[in-house]
């Protein structure tokens, strides 16, 4: 594997003479095309973090040659609140909370991890009702999430309309999980054992009716922004992670997919109710902008799709396991992941028994995608900066923990 | 009808210039588009959507600090992220308010154990609403603005009152 990234990486990621003495700076090596005995510098823009196409408070420095862009640098930690340190002094059903905070676009996936690897360590059997529970709650978060995507992902590439429409969407899926947690974003619905609250009477209808425009909303909104031939000539062939880069940087979710490698945990290590559900994993080609967006729109039509299984065959039984009130559960060391909205979303937990985990670690898949953008950027130009950023989807508050 | 009265081709309308200014401002709340954390889906994300629509009150966002009013201070505010707070606060043109959004920007919310977490806005800049809530909904950010309003209203009428005496 190292041989392999070396080869795909290259040595000297950023400007190849700052570390050769002998020849000038990076920036004085290039005049422009037609003129003789001029030399340009490179001009060093800071990006964020104030920016309203950072999605959050990534900042970069770019180094630029005229338009294009020599070298990219992430700087990370301006959301740095400690979700790994804190959750060792809460309790085993108080961390639940904090993942919320973690991915907070995609709440559920965080907290389904969670559960997960706690129940690994107390060796609980969870019911198949609250396994179909987790996976509907996923799925409903995990278009909730896209259509946030979705829509700031046209405000990168100066649309406004579309932004409107997925809110619009978005509004409908939040009720629904508003109904079924009682909160809009910090849902703290999936918990070690189960899941706290049964479908409330009358939300399968509310499910049904939404699913029922739903469909016919997407071909919109796929038309609304893919259809749209400004849009197509700014994303398409720009930002190409290709398959090596992918894999090297350790991506996952939609960015590891669109450069054609077939990677889904729910497909890989099957969990809570996606061994029984019938769907398929989009595959992009080539990994460019343009792939990695029909990928999550292909992945949204897919959740749909499991949205309307998982109503139909909802199982009847308890929606939770017994759980002590306070959790104590064996030492050990335990990983559990799951697929989140922007890729694979990992615990390692480790315990020594008592009420408090004694180390957490949170796996996001957002800040493998914001190192990368180091390697991708070099070459493009700063107008693409904000649409490869907005591509990749990245969320940073699971970056920064 | 009094629109009409108001409107015709004779009409007149004395208002201290003061108090016409603050009119303005307090109908066109511009927010600076800084979110920080979670709190930004909901305050500044949701609340431009179509359901709760802030652009009927005149609330609508700028991206730069140079063109905007109010800033929402949406997140988990931390040390590293302070400096550019405060930056971004004087980079603001007078008047300007602060409203700081949700548990974090309050006292440091969920995250208040972590010695890297600021304790509340308030300690690098003054805040005028605080709302309470993790997220706090969009409907208690549309309350916080009518507070807002009221504020600025209130502080030309007590400046007048003080100038009268
Ligand atoms: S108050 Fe809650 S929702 Fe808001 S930023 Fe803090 S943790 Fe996030």
């Amino acid at each position: 594997m190292t041989d392999t990234c070396e080869e795909t990486l290259g040595v000297g990621l950023l400007c190849e003479g700052q570390h050769d003495p002998g020849t000038p700076p990076a920036g004085l090596r290039r005049a422009p095309s037609g003129v003789d005995g001029l030399t340009t510098e490179h001009l060093i823009i800071n990006m964020g973090p104030q920016h309203p196409s950072t999605h959050g408070v990534l900042r970069m420095l770019i180094e630029v040659d005229g338009e294009e862009i020599v070298a990219a640098e992430v700087s990370v930690g301006y959301l740095h609140r400690g979700i790994e340190k804190l959750a060792e002094h809460r309790r085993y059903d108080a961390i639940g909370t904090l993942m919320d905070r973690g991915d907070y676009v995609s709440g559920m996936m965080g907290e389904h991890a969670f559960a997960m690897a706690a129940e690994k360590l107390m060796e609980v059997e969870v019911p198949r009702k609250a396994h179909w529970l987790r996976s509907l709650a996923s799925e409903l978060n995990r278009l909730a999430s896209h259509l946030v995507w979705y829509g700031t992902f046209g405000l990168d590439t100066g649309g406004m309309g579309q932004f409107l429409y997925a809110m619009r969407d978005r509004e409908a899926l939040l009720d629904i999980l508003e109904a079924l947690s009682g909160q809009r974003m910090m849902f703290n619905y999936i918990r070690p054992g189960g899941v706290v609250a049964d479908l409330p009477l009358g939300l399968e209808e509310k499910i049904r009716t939404f699913l029922s425009t739903f469909d016919m909303y997407l071909e919109e909104h796929d038309q609304l922004l893919g259809g749209n031939e400004i849009f197509q000539s700014r994303v398409k062939g720009i930002g190409v992670i290709d398959r090596g880069i992918a894999q090297c940087f350790g991506l996952t979710g939609a960015n590891l997919r669109a450069a054609g490698v077939d990677f889904d945990v729910r497909k890989a290590r099957p969990y809570a109710a996606y061994q029984e559900l019938d769907f398929e994993v989009p595959l992009g080609t080539k990994g460019d902008a343009w792939d990695r967006y029909m990928v999550r729109m292909e992945e949204m039509r897919q959740s749909a799709r499991m949205i309307a299984q998982l109503i139909d065959g909802m199982p009847e039984g308890p929606h939770t396991a017994k759980v002590p009130r306070v959790i104590r559960p064996n030492a050990g060391e335990v990983y559990a992941s799951v697929e989140s909205s922007r890729g694979e979303t990992g615990i390692h937990l480790v315990s020594d028994g008592t009420e408090h985990p004694y180390r957490m670690h949170y796996r996001g898949p957002s800040l493998y995608a914001a190192q990368a953008l180091e390697e991708i950027l070099p070459g493009h130009l700063i107008a693409d900066v904000v649409m490869i950023i907005g591509s990749t989807d990245i969320m940073l508050g699971e970056l920064d923990r | 009808m009094a629109i009409e009265k108001l409107t015709g081709e004779n009409s007149m309308i004395f208002i201290r210039s003061e108090q016409l200014f603050d009119f303005a401002r307090r109908n066109s709340l511009w927010y600076i588009a800084f979110g920080i954390a979670c709190c930004a889906i909901e305050g500044l994300m949701s609340a431009s959507g179509p359901r709760f629509d802030f652009d009927r009150m005149g609330v609508f966002f700028r991206n730069s600090p140079r063109q905007a009013d109010v800033m929402i201070v949406a997140g988990t505010v931390n040390k590293k992220m302070a400096e550019t707070v405060k930056r971004l606060y004087d980079q603001m043109p007078e008047p300007k308010w602060v409203v700081a959004m949700g548990a974090c920007a309050n006292t440091g919310g969920p995250f208040r154990e972590y010695p890297n977490v600021v304790l509340g806005v308030d300690k690098i800049i003054p805040v005028d609403v605080y709302i309470p809530g993790c997220p706090p909904r969009p409907e208690s950010v549309q309350y916080a603005f009518i507070e807002l309003q009221k504020k600025i209203a209130k502080r030309t009428e007590e400046r007048l009152a003080a100038r009268n005496k």
